[in-house]
């Protein structure tokens, strides 16, 4: 029944595609995660009345932040093909698109660790200091554990905003669903690849977005 | 045990300096459950904070258990802090993580290691009394129970001093009078020393063995709780006083009494301290061939014994009742006024 509905198919190119979406999804955020993490911290921590008070670092990072998400996905991948060539040694395959998936989207998520870290309440990171608790104690056992389900669900969004940048990066030589549906799918006018690619995609993202709801129901004990 | 001197913050706010606390000098004994009451906006919450730090003093100096907080860098203020227990308003537990979690939480600070940490949790659940909850979130616990984990973890690091910082105000009176409770327990069984910060009178007047009224920075009035209760100098200590001893409405009844009770003298009798104790009505009434009407009084107990005035209709002999009223004066430590004479 598949091979009437989807008769253009070739399942071993389709498998391939699936997982080199996966493959980029799983390691940019990986490495979305640790840089918007890092980011985010510094955001908080170096704002006024934080607890490295700095304005200066606290402009730059800012200023990092701000400028990289407003950039639009496609032009940063142009952007960064020099750098991602000094990097990777080239600007094909899904090695190729991970700098520009961990960069377009890490300053989107340290925003959003941001937002998490200032929703903690200030009267317990208070109390962590009136026990004479570190600030690495302050961030490690205080800050990142009491705001944990907005740091996951905001890593949820963040990641299927990053499963859409795939199937971008896909179209201009990535590899994944993205490259396939474009290259086996729209240039070839067989539309049913194309469809086909879609709701793969559909799926993936509601997987993402069923694990992410499911992580932060079972953190929040509030 | 606490000495403070010339303590004083001043907020910098839109170019306005803001005085918080005012040059402040203050001892407080070891041991001593230490009040201070004032309205909101007195800056007591702000003189507690300064002294764990939590707000930088702008001058002045603190000295606690011999070390002076005020001249130690970042890291020796840090260990001082773990001899410092401080409980809040509004808790501030970790919710994230479960009551014995969070007792444990100061415990990790100090690098006490797991075994010990363990026996310690269960020790403080125990003082505290929330065996069986050692499981539960804090959004699982009542008011209460939430602040009998503050208290716990609190303690955990056998501190000397412990401030409070309106800890009771966000619990109702029944839940404030068991905290209270506790706090005295504590007091008694662990010698430590209590700084408690509260707008309530009947807080000060349940635990507290000294007490400073604050007023716009300043401690505008110090002293044992009793002699402050019985001797309100200043304007605001009256009105808090009169919190829970309604002195206002005394002047109208006075008037009422007399005018109600035409019969026998009327006498005023007040009771300070220890002579709450003594059977004083029924020892006059056997003593002397005189008869004794309870008119109105209110008679409350502090630390340091009980406070009150009773107002009593005496009927008998005149000579009787002056041989009764002259006993009063000089066999017993109740200070009392006739207020009408028989005519």
């Amino acid at each position: 029944m598949l091979t009437e509905l989807f008769p253009n198919i070739k399942y071993d190119d389709l498998v391939e595609a699936v997982y080199e979406t996966f493959y980029m999804t799983i390691i940019s955020i990986i490495g979305t995660c640790i840089i918007g993490l890092l980011l985010g911290l510094l955001l908080y921590l170096t704002t006024k009345d934080g607890i490295w008070q700095n304005k200066y670092i606290n402009f730059i990072v800012a200023a990092f932040v701000n400028i990289f998400r407003a950039i639009p996905f496609i032009i940063l991948i142009l952007l960064l093909f020099p750098f991602t060539n000094f990097l990777i040694g080239t600007i094909r395959g899904p090695n190729a698109a991970l700098p520009a998936l961990i960069i377009g989207s890490a300053p989107f998520y340290g925003r959003l660790v941001e937002i998490a870290l200032k929703e903690v309440d200030k009267g317990v990171v208070e109390a962590a200091k009136a026990m004479g608790a570190k600030t690495r104690t302050i961030i490690f056992r205080v800050l990142i554990p009491e705001s944990m389900p907005a740091l996951v669900s905001g890593l949820t969004v963040t990641s299927i905003a990053l499963i859409g940048y795939t199937a971008m990066a896909g179209a201009i030589g990535a590899g994944g669903l993205g490259s396939y549906a474009y290259y086996f799918g729209f240039q070839r006018r067989d539309f049913d690849v194309v469809f086909l690619c879609t709701i793969i995609i559909v799926i993936i993202v509601f997987i993402f977005q069923f694990i992410g709801d499911f992580i932060t129901n079972k953190l929040d004990k509030r | 045990m606490i000495s403070i001197e010339g303590l004083r913050k001043v907020f910098k706010l839109n170019n306005n300096d803001i005085t918080a606390v005012d040059d402040l000098t203050l001892t407080i004994p070891e041991g001593e459950i230490f009040g201070v009451i004032g309205y909101s906006g007195a800056g007591k919450s702000t003189f507690v904070r300064l002294l764990n730090r939590l707000e930088e003093p702008s001058s002045g100096r603190i000295v606690i258990d011999n070390q002076e907080i005020t001249a130690l860098n970042s890291k020796q203020l840090r260990l001082a802090r773990q001899g410092i227990g401080m409980i809040f308003q509004h808790f501030n537990l970790l919710w994230s993580r479960t009551v014995e979690a969070n007792i444990a939480f100061p415990l990790e600070i100090a690098g006490v290691p797991k075994e010990e940490r363990a026996r310690r949790v269960q020790e403080l659940i125990d003082l505290v009394g929330l065996s069986g909850r050692e499981k539960a979130y804090p959004s699982q616990l009542s008011g209460g129970q939430k602040q009998r984990v503050g208290i716990a973890r609190a303690l955990a690091n056998n501190p000397k001093v412990l401030l409070c910082d309106e800890a009771t105000s966000a619990l109702d009176p029944e839940t404030t009078n068991a905290i209270l409770n506790l706090l005295v327990d504590i007091n008694q069984k662990l010698g430590l020393t209590i700084i408690l910060i509260t707008h309530e009178m009947h807080v000060i007047r349940k635990i507290c063995n000294q007490v400073a009224v604050m007023e716009q920075g300043r401690i505008v009035e110090q002293g044992n709780v009793l002699d402050v209760f019985t001797h309100p100098v200043q304007s605001v200590t009256k009105k808090f006083v009169q919190q829970i001893m309604g002195t206002n409405e005394e002047e109208d009844d006075i008037t009422n009494l007399i005018d109600n009770y035409k019969d026998g003298t009327l006498l005023k009798l007040q009771f300070i301290g220890e002579a709450t104790n003594q059977t004083l009505i029924s020892e006059i009434a056997k003593r002397f061939d005189i008869h004794l009407n309870i008119l109105q009084g209110k008679i409350t107990q502090t630390q340091a014994g009980g406070y009150g005035t009773l107002f009593v209709q005496v009927m008998g002999e005149q000579e009787e009742i002056d041989r009764a009223v002259s006993f009063i004066q000089e066999q017993t430590s109740v200070e009392v006024e006739v207020i009408r004479d028989v005519n």
